[in-house]
């Protein structure tokens, strides 16, 4: 189960933030075209930045706390699904802040 | 590069990307300052998970050495610039989706 450290908390972020797609209705998952164009960019750019990073050694990865499926770069695949994740969770969160207090 | 430029640099993109560049000016709201402290809250909870398991090392000589919650301070700057980033790109493309309605 430890491979799944990392993995289990993105999992996490998505479960905790699914009431506000679900209950409170900020609408983020319904507009797929939307998040999609938004997280290209994102995605790709902080990418770039991990390969930097990682080919740096700014920072390493535990592979024992990791699945073990690596992306071109050095990149494991839980850095992929954290640059889809995080800003999901993100919009969410500032959907569900103008929903709620009624601001733009 | 050290982790520590390079988390400025894009700190300074991110601004340069809302302010300029797509012209959301979400720094100027507070809509997205309450939705930043929220994701901030979170943050610390799941990176204080990944630094203090050691499921992500960094290596000293490219960081300060000041760490919040496990963590290097560059994580709070690599975070506000991913926060803003995805969130100009999100509010860019609704105001082209209400651009185009009839």
């Amino acid at each position: 189960m430890r491979h799944l450290a990392y993995l289990a908390v993105l999992a996490l972020c998505l479960l905790g933030t699914l009431p506000l797609e679900v209950w409170l209705g900020v609408r983020v998952y319904r507009r797929p075209r939307r998040l999609l164009l938004t997280l290209l960019p994102v995605v790709a750019v902080f990418y770039l930045w991990d390969v930097y990073a990682i080919a740096a050694d700014h920072w390493t990865f535990d592979p024992a706390q990791t699945v073990g499926l690596v992306l071109p770069g050095g990149v494991p695949v839980e850095e992929l699904l954290f640059f889809v994740v995080v800003p999901t969770c993100a919009v969410l969160a500032f959907e569900a802040v103008r929903r709620v207090k009624g601001w733009r | 590069m050290s982790y520590t430029l390079l988390s400025v640099v894009g700190v300074a993109g991110a601004l340069l990307l809302d302010l300029v560049l797509l012209g959301t000016r979400l720094v100027r709201r507070r809509s997205f300052w309450t939705a930043y402290a929220i994701v901030l809250v979170f943050q610390l909870l799941t990176n204080g998970w990944l630094t203090g398991r050691d499921i992500v090392t960094y290596d000293d000589g490219a960081i300060l050495g000041a760490r919040l919650a496990f963590a290097p301070v560059e994580d709070l700057l690599f975070g506000f610039s991913l926060v803003l980033q995805t969130l100009s790109w999100w509010e860019w493309w609704g105001g082209r989706a209400a651009l185009a309605e009839p």
